[in-house]
């Protein structure tokens, strides 16, 4: 029953990681409705561009805010020059975009700064915390609870964010409707703007917190396909959504490698949360927290 | 009139010119990869192969016959790849030799090699039964194979047991890349645990092998001897970080050779400490074939690659041996087909199901130690099988073993019967070695 805890705690810890990346995707999805394609790849230029500022000197403490303001530039940037013109296009037109941009960002970050594979030490260690070992023979790593500490605060933030302030509320209207926030007034330019910004801070904490597990490397790309099951699942525009899916995307991944996986070959953890995905679809296509769509005929 | 038909013969003439330039150079296509998920490797590893082609150059060429390269991106896809070998293979008097270090590319090659008569060489990775050059003649995984590497490992872990027969009720988990690339030695490995009488433990790592906690939760739990690490790419690291997080020691961690370079254990930190992997180049600027590219070819502003301080990391190096090896087999060729002359596909074919790479000839080009001796023949296209073991001490890799060999008779005999069962299947009929010169 111990192992069974085990497996489950660290699922539920691994589900933080991917909440990480997939509240960026629910940002955008939010403003604009669109699926950004370009997530993961930002993700990876977040962490490759503090990697590669931190090894041309830059102290450790001054790469945040310089890549912050590298991603906010990225942000603005991508609101003037691929979403403005696309503005009342439909949805498939700015989600082609989205693949485009992630290519154009993937080779922007390597062609800056190399190809290398580079490590990241947050100075956190990814290893037990003793007392919870001597106490119930179980592994749970001090870095997976500073990660879940970390999403924690990000969640909070970003709702408050959108459920108290001006901004927020703008971006829903946004999201809603395109042309109807124009005509009420709403800068739709200056609010694709923040929230490509803001995805683009919250892909630089993921991008950081990946690139210390994994390696500052290409493959930060593929944390996106982790995102997508959790995005299915919890719906594409709730920020809790995003947390509570990955938890259960987390858990039930890691519950069907150990237990079930020594039965079928092993190795399902790729694919086995889309299959959970798609049973959810059927029942509740919306996501768990997902506005229902009604709409009148 | 006068003038266009001058245009014409001075046509005429210029591609005559240029057809004759292309002949006086041997050309060997490129099928690099730069960008995309592999491209630290693919950077490296070529890099260091046109590095070597720049110092054959700069030194006057293969008995005079300067070297050609052209790249092609192949991003690693086997698609990609495959058009890369159709657009190059033609070129520049045609391909000598084609290397595509990639599985996936060496398979969407093998029947074209074969129908175009270029060789191929998949240096140290492709499919083992290749070794057996009767079936397959135009394919060439030579110096060593993943079945080799297999044995090899085995027999380190008997050696650092005691004896193989010590590894009789031990428990070895085989923690693998879930593709044909991972599943490659698990004949070899389930052999093995049959012939000495350990317990192989599968565990699957499902692509790209970013998160592993499930599979290392299963290992703790089996709390085995030894954990092989099959891994590539991004799984590397991940397996080192997963094995420290779930205080697995890493002395006890054996990895393939593609989970053996800088690149996978530099992510992991202090995690990859202690842990041993195999490998079948040496790393290192200490060679004397190291330091003439540092002085020539870096010295003269010809270096290939962007950071200068990655000459003689493990990609580097294992890329100066591949360009060692085709050069090589072409210098091979030129003693029987003509030493100064440009050689075709079909005479470095020849040259390589000859080579002839002993300790000395090695020391000769200042790469003694680099890799171990090679010496092919029509039945042997792998010519060595020898392997070594390095750990990696934080700062770089350092071996621990000589060059070794595994079971080879078992290897032979296992790479027989599949070559057999591959040419029963494509209707090959096998030449005879006997009567090949």
């Amino acid at each position: 029953m111990t192992f069974f805890f085990e497996v489950l705690i660290g699922g539920l810890l691994s589900g933080v990681m991917y909440s990480l990346v997939a509240l960026g995707f629910v940002l955008i999805y939010k403003a604009s409705g669109v699926f950004n394609f370009a997530q993961g790849a930002m993700v990876f230029f977040a962490a490759l561009t503090f990697v590669g500022l931190n090894e041309l000197g830059i102290p450790f403490w001054l790469c945040v805010p310089a890549t912050l303001a590298a991603m906010i530039l990225l942000g603005l940037a991508t609101e003037k020059f691929v979403l403005r013109p696309l503005v009342n296009q439909p949805q498939i037109t700015l989600f082609m975009a989205t693949i485009g941009l992630s290519f154009f960002i993937e080779g922007l970050a390597q062609l800056m700064w190399g190809a290398n594979v580079r490590g990241l030490d947050l100075g956190i260690q990814d290893e037990p915390i003793q007392w919870i070992s001597d106490a119930t023979t179980m592994n749970v790593s001090k870095f997976d609870i500073t990660a879940a500490g970390i999403a924690a605060v990000l969640v909070t933030v970003l709702a408050v964010f959108f459920s108290r302030t001006r901004i927020g509320r703008a971006l829903r209207a946004v999201a809603d409707d395109h042309q109807a926030a124009l005509a009420v007034g709403i800068p739709l330019q200056q609010i694709w703007g923040i929230v490509w910004a803001v995805a683009g801070a919250v892909a630089l904490v993921a991008g950081m917190l990946w690139g210390a597990r994994n390696g500052v490397q290409f493959a930060l790309t593929f944390v996106a396909l982790k995102a997508l099951p959790v995005l299915i699942l919890g719906g594409f525009e709730s920020i809790p959504g995003a947390i509570v899916g990955g938890l259960i995307i987390g858990a039930s991944e890691k519950l069907a490698e150990v237990f079930l996986g020594p039965y079928v070959g092993g190795g399902i953890e790729g694919w086995f949360p889309y299959v959970l995905a798609l049973l959810f679809l059927l029942v509740r296509p919306e996501g768990l927290f997902g506005e229902k769509i009604i709409r009148r005929i | 009139m006068r003038a266009l038909k001058a245009a014409l013969a001075g046509l005429a003439l210029f591609t005559a010119a240029s057809t004759v330039e292309a002949q006086t150079e041997q050309f060997i296509p490129i099928l690099s990869y730069r960008v995309g998920p592999y491209a630290a490797g693919g950077s490296g590893y070529f890099g260091g192969a046109i590095d070597y082609f720049n110092l054959v150059n700069a030194t006057g060429g293969i008995n005079g016959v300067k070297l050609q390269w052209e790249e092609c991106e192949s991003e690693y896809t086997a698609s990609r790849g495959v058009e890369c070998y159709e657009r190059l293979k033609k070129k520049n008097g045609g391909a000598s030799v084609v290397e595509p270090l990639s599985t996936g590319i060496a398979y969407g090659l093998l029947d074209r090699v074969a129908q175009d008569k270029i060789p191929m060489t998949t240096f140290g990775y492709g499919s083992a039964n290749a070794a057996d050059g009767s079936v397959f003649p135009w394919v060439f995984p030579v110096g060593t194979s993943y079945w080799s590497q297999a044995a090899a490992m085995i027999a380190y872990l008997g050696q650092k047991e005691g004896g193989l027969d010590k590894l009789k009720g031990k428990k070895i988990v085989d923690l693998y890349h879930d593709s044909a690339f991972g599943k490659e030695p698990l004949p070899v490995f389930e052999a093995f645990a049959a012939k000495y009488g350990f317990e192989l433990m599968k565990i699957a790592v499902a692509h790209p092998g970013n998160t592993q906690e499930s599979q290392w939760l299963q290992i703790r739990q089996a709390k085995p001897d030894y954990v092989i690490l099959w891994g590539w790419g991004v799984m590397n690291p991940t397996a080192l970080k997963a094995a420290a997080k779930f205080g697995y020691p890493r002395e006890k961690v054996l990895g393939v050779w593609w989970a053996g370079s800088d690149e996978d254990v530099i992510p992991a930190g202090d995690a990859a400490k202690g842990y041993v992997s195999a490998a079948f180049t040496a790393p290192g600027t200490a060679f004397p074939v190291m330091q003439d590219i540092a002085k020539k070819v870096y010295g003269a502003g010809k270096g290939n690659l962007e950071d200068k301080s990655r000459q003689g990391s493990i990609y580097h190096n294992r890329g100066v041996t591949y360009g060692i090896i085709a050069v090589e087999a072409i210098r091979k060729a030129q003693e029987k087909y003509g030493k100064g002359k440009v050689m075709t596909a079909e005479q470095v074919r020849w040259g390589l199901e000859n080579l002839n790479l002993t300790e000395a000839r090695l020391k000769e080009l200042g790469a003694g130690g680099m890799f171990p001796p090679i010496k092919t023949s029509c039945a042997d296209h792998e010519g060595s099988g020898m392997v070594r073991f390095q750990v990696w001490d934080g700062k770089s890799f350092k071996a621990v073993t000589p060059y070794m060999l595994g079971d080879k008779a078992m290897i032979r005999k296992m790479v027989e019967e599949s070559a057999a069962k591959y040419a029963a299947e494509k209707k090959i009929t096998p030449r005879d070695c006997s009567k090949e010169g």
